[in-house]
């Protein structure tokens, strides 16, 4: 590699973390454990979109420009759902987790990272289908206001009703899909009636602590952002929010196996990342 | 000659006509073989990732789908699970993303190039196969510009030969070579 090749590379790096350190220090989100490669491909495109002359302009607008340090939260927090993404991870839920749900009286789960909402009306319908919406409170939270903000209105571009839909018949749903919104020509609204249980909030899981006990945290997609340290560090947030015998369900490529916290749960169902939380370690 | 520089990984793009290609690719390659390769090929986001079953069957490298946080490990091929990118870290471990499609792709041929470029420098060889698109094109580039080796399948012996040539035109390949000849060079390292 040539030299001027490998010095740019060093300096480019170095300009990134001190953006992602800015960021922190004015802002208080903390992205210093993400996935450096992740971040930096974020940084870069926003940075060849944005016209500006170098990474360190960046760090510059982001300290005086709130507009421009929105922009770059959302080019953080990748937003990226779906309504059933994954329709074995739904259908397993069905079948391994609503009958031990069915054992409480009242039942307290927690979204975290839930983007626009889309997982959380899912479960919604989910649990509406199997008898359980009634005895339950879903906590919902992301850190991207903008994007709460969205989860809460639960609108949704009609052109993306197709996928759900279809979706929503992979997870072994039964049910006519779209007696579950009202529709007009762009969009798709989620019935009121799934909201009803359903409290929106912000919630950072690298900075902020546990604020709930409940029986069931989904954190779906998230922690594949995060380094090693990071995600330990939230597990145990899940660990110490959950009751025993709790389920905690990741993402279909997220893997407590390598975590501190493997021993502290059961595998529950062999093929998806869904664990029960051990009574006693 | 130059002396024989050690590669440490070899990362291979393919697209529509791939899962042929890279059975003639790894099918070749020596037993022995033992610079891990890591593969993006182009598959349907729900598709069962049956790409790995079918190219462990082969009995050359051990083929695995890539995990997250793994590190590549002599005598295996990883390859990308469906509907996400694979980016390779500053430590050369995997990171598995759900962003936007690139290149309408998801996995991105891209994405893996760039970030794999950066990781092993020029330690890292890139391979662009048969395809209908042009995802590659920029990430064999920047393979180049950190030092590295492209070697891109010759057009002429590619079932659709569109990604090839972008690849072809995007930078300054080093070997152009017929897909039957890419593993019997990679032996002779
Ligand atoms: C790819 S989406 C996953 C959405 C949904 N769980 C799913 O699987 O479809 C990742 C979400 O995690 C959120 N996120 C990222 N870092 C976070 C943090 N530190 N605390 C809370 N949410 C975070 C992002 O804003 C984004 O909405």
């Amino acid at each position: 590699m040539k030299k001027s090749q490998e010095e740019q590379l060093e300096n480019q790096d170095i300009e990134i973390r001190l953006l992602i350190q800015a960021i922190f220090d004015k802002y208080g989100y903390d992205f210093r454990n993400y996935s450096q490669a992740h971040i930096k491909r974020r940084m870069l495109n926003r940075f060849h979109l944005s016209g500006m002359s170098s990474i360190s302009q960046m760090i510059h607008e982001a300290l005086c420009n709130h507009k421009f340090v929105d922009q770059l939260l959302m080019d953080l927090s990748i937003n990226v759902t779906e309504m059933f993404r994954d329709p074995a991870f739904y259908k397993a839920i069905r079948e391994h987790v609503i009958p031990l749900l069915k054992t409480y009286p009242f039942i307290k789960i927690w979204h975290a990272g839930c983007s626009s909402g889309e997982e959380v009306y899912s479960m919604a319908i989910l649990l509406k289908e199997e008898g359980l919406y009634n005895r339950t409170q879903i906590y919902a939270t992301d850190f991207n206001p903008v994007i709460i903000k969205q989860a809460k209105e639960g609108i949704y571009p009609i052109s993306r009703m197709k996928d759900f839909t279809l979706n929503y018949q992979r997870s072994g749903g039964k049910a006519s899909f779209s007696d579950y919104y009202t529709a007009n020509y762009e969009s798709a609204k989620l019935l009121d009636s799934f909201k009803k249980n359903i409290v929106f909030a912000t919630h950072n899981l690298v900075t902020d602590s546990v604020f709930a006990e409940v029986h069931m945290v989904v954190c779906r997609n998230v922690l594949i952002y995060f380094d090693r340290k990071l995600q330990d560090k939230v597990i145990s947030l899940f660990a110490d929010s959950l009751t025993g015998g709790g389920v905690l369900c990741l993402g279909s490529k997220e893997n407590l196996q390598f975590s501190g916290y493997y021993d502290n749960f059961d595998g529950l169902v062999t093929g998806e990342r869904v664990y029960i939380k051990k009574y006693k370690v | 000659m130059t002396p024989a520089r050690k590669y440490k990984a070899i990362v291979v793009g393919s697209s529509a006509g791939g899962l042929n290609a890279l059975k003639t690719l790894l099918r070749n390659l020596d037993r022995e073989f033992k610079i891990p390769v890591i593969i993006v090929q182009h598959i349907s986001p729900d598709s069962e990732n049956y790409l790995i079953h079918i190219l462990n069957d082969l009995k050359r490298l051990k083929v695995k789908e890539a995990d997250e946080k793994e590190h590549p490990q002599p005598g295996y091929a990883y390859v990308a699970p469906p509907n996400y990118h694979l980016l390779v870290e500053p430590d050369q471990t995997f990171t598995l993303t759900v962003d936007e499609r690139v290149n309408y792709a998801r996995p991105s041929i891209d994405v893996l190039f760039e970030t794999a470029a950066e990781a092993f420098r020029e330690h890292l060889i890139g391979i662009i196969l048969t395809g209908a698109n042009n995802d590659g094109s920029l990430g064999l580039k920047r393979i180049k510009e950190m030092g590295g080796m492209a070697i891109v399948q010759d057009p002429d012996t590619a079932e659709v030969d569109s990604m090839p040539k972008a690849a072809i035109q995007a930078c300054a390949v080093d070997h152009v070579l017929p897909l039957e000849e890419i593993a019997a060079f990679l032996n002779n390292l």
